[in-house]
């Protein structure tokens, strides 16, 4: 028993032990030479993987920029939603360009990088077979989900369906597709997406649901970064993403539903310049 | 009180231990640290069951019968529990009939936790096959020569002296096993079952605190694997026959 309280007090030292992250993260980028950015790998049409491996999408299209306007090589590490914020605060990467939903209490941990590039909503994808009408159908049923999503605890909390929440996204759509769940949780955008896919496997599926909790996603840094000089170029870089409607043309480009959010501050910045 | 004390440390010092003082990280803690309870007894005893038919069926004159263990043996044991359970889950689960769920939509008839308890029962009853019959073999030839000569048939000879002999022999060989499967229980995280590693996912990724709850985690499978071995030794210690030493 002492020798386990010994343990115990040496692995809570070792939570003192907070990792020293250096100041200037655009010099470093610079002298590396290299961009190092967190992306989804199993999100079409955001970042997923092309048929020869590559990780391409609409989210690598604007890290790509974003090391072209550095002048460096860009290096892309594939994140999850439950590893990403973690990951950016120990300097493996240097900015979340991952589906990040921006919400209060993240905010407490990294930055947010304004105007957010996108905006998406909670729904579900089920079988036109489930008859799902309203949120209050999913009460006491198992739904599928991703770890890490912001939408969990609040659906859970309020319509309390028994979630099975799986470490990506593949898994919970196969789990879906293998009847272990009735609906599966997720940004309408993704939904959307899917269902216009055009893959046969979805043909019997729908969204169902109105969306709600409306959510922007936001490019991510480190807190101290938010007001640095990599923080301003990425704002400048965002501000200039929705005036030129480069944002509008790369959701062409994949393949998604024009959003109103984006159609809306492409109008307001435009009218503001 | 202790609710408050863990308040004021994540005020104070940014040590965020949120399962102590917020309910609802709580009960999804403790729900964890319940499935994981559960699927390690119901599994160590499933595996210690399926151990004990293998090794009786590998030494029975049932050619067939031998043929059979030797390739489930083979299979589970040279297979990543990982991969096990994910073809369990996603390949043999989507084949099989679904049950209503109550909610006039179907179920499947094996749930993920079924799924999770079935492939490491196996996995675990494979290595106990091995151990079993190691222990089975270090069992003297002339003490099961003795029992035979006074008529014992084969189920007799079995229960009251080879058994008991090759328990005792393996032992430490056997709790590794079942040490190692407490801790392969995490891996049920990777099909959505509500274990330790699942509950304190969901609860770093919404409250960003992360090195307090690996922490905690370590310490709940340091405690939960002294259990065990505790138990363990207390049935090695009133098992000892004084003066027997294989």
């Amino acid at each position: 028993m002492k020798r386990l309280t010994a343990l115990a007090l040496a692995l809570a030292a070792t939570l003192a032990a907070v990792p020293v992250l250096a100041q200037d993260t655009l010099a470093k980028i610079k002298e590396k030479g290299v961009l190092t950015v967190g992306v989804k790998n199993d999100y079409k049409p955001w970042g997923f993987l092309d048929p020869s491996g590559k990780i391409v999408g609409l989210e690598i299209d604007l890290a790509q920029e974003v090391a072209d306007k550095l002048g460096v090589k860009l290096e892309m590490i594939p994140v999850i939603a439950a590893n990403r914020i973690e990951f950016l605060r120990q300097g493996r990467i240097d900015l979340i360009l991952a589906t990040l939903g921006d919400t209060a209490d993240r905010r407490k941990q990294i930055g947010m990088i304004e105007p957010n590039y996108y905006a998406g909503a909670t729904n579900v994808l089920a079988p036109k077979s489930a008859g799902l009408k309203k949120w209050e159908d999913l009460k006491g049923r198992k739904v599928c989900a991703v770890q890490g999503a912001y939408y969990n605890r609040r659906v859970s909390q309020i319509y309390s369906p028994e979630l099975v929440v799986f470490p990506s996204v593949p898994d919970g759509l196969n789990a879906l597709q293998g009847n272990n769940c009735v609906a599966f949780l997720f940004d309408d955008t993704l939904i959307v997406s899917t269902l216009a896919g055009g893959d046969p496997k979805w043909a019997n599926y729908e969204m169902p649901l109105t969306s709600e909790d409306p959510q922007l996603w936001a490019v991510g840094v480190r807190l101290d970064d938010l007001d640095g000089a990599f923080g301003k170029l990425l704002k400048d870089m965002s501000v200039e993403w929705h005036k030129s409607g480069k944002l509008l043309a790369l959701e062409s480009k994949w393949g998604i539903k024009q959003s109103p959010y984006l159609i809306e501050t492409n109008k307001k910045l435009k009218g503001g310049s | 009180m202790i609710a408050a004390f863990f308040e004021r440390l994540n005020d104070v010092h940014g040590l965020n231990f949120s399962i102590f003082y917020d309910a609802f990280d709580r009960s999804r803690f403790l729900t964890g640290l319940w499935t994981t309870t559960y699927i390690c007894v119901v599994s160590i005893l499933a595996s210690l069951a399926i151990g004990l038919l293998g090794v009786w069926i590998a030494g029975s004159n049932s050619r067939f019968g031998r043929l059979v263990v030797r390739i489930y043996v083979q299979f589970f044991r040279n297979t990543p529990p990982l991969v096990q359970l994910s073809f369990f889950y996603f390949a043999v689960g989507g084949l099989l009939p679904t049950v209503s769920d109550g909610f006039g939509g179907q179920s499947p008839l094996v749930s993920g936790t079924g799924w999770a308890i079935i492939a490491f029962s196996l996995f675990a009853g494979a290595f106990n096959v091995e151990i079993f019959r190691a222990g089975i073999e270090a069992v003297p030839e002339t003490m099961v020569e003795a029992a035979e000569s006074l008529g014992y048939t084969r189920f007799q000879l079995w229960r009251q002296i080879v058994l008991p002999l090759a328990f005792r022999i393996c032992l430490p060989a056997l709790n590794n096993n079942l040490v190692n499967l407490v801790k392969t229980t995490t891996l049920a995280y990777a099909i959505g079952v509500p274990e330790l590693l699942y509950a304190a996912s969901q609860i770093w990724s919404e409250m960003f605190n992360v090195r307090e709850m690996m922490n905690v985690l370590l310490v709940t499978y340091v405690l939960l694997v002294a259990v065990l071995v505790w138990v363990m030794h207390r049935w090695e210690k009133a098992m000892r026959i004084p003066g027997y030493m294989p």
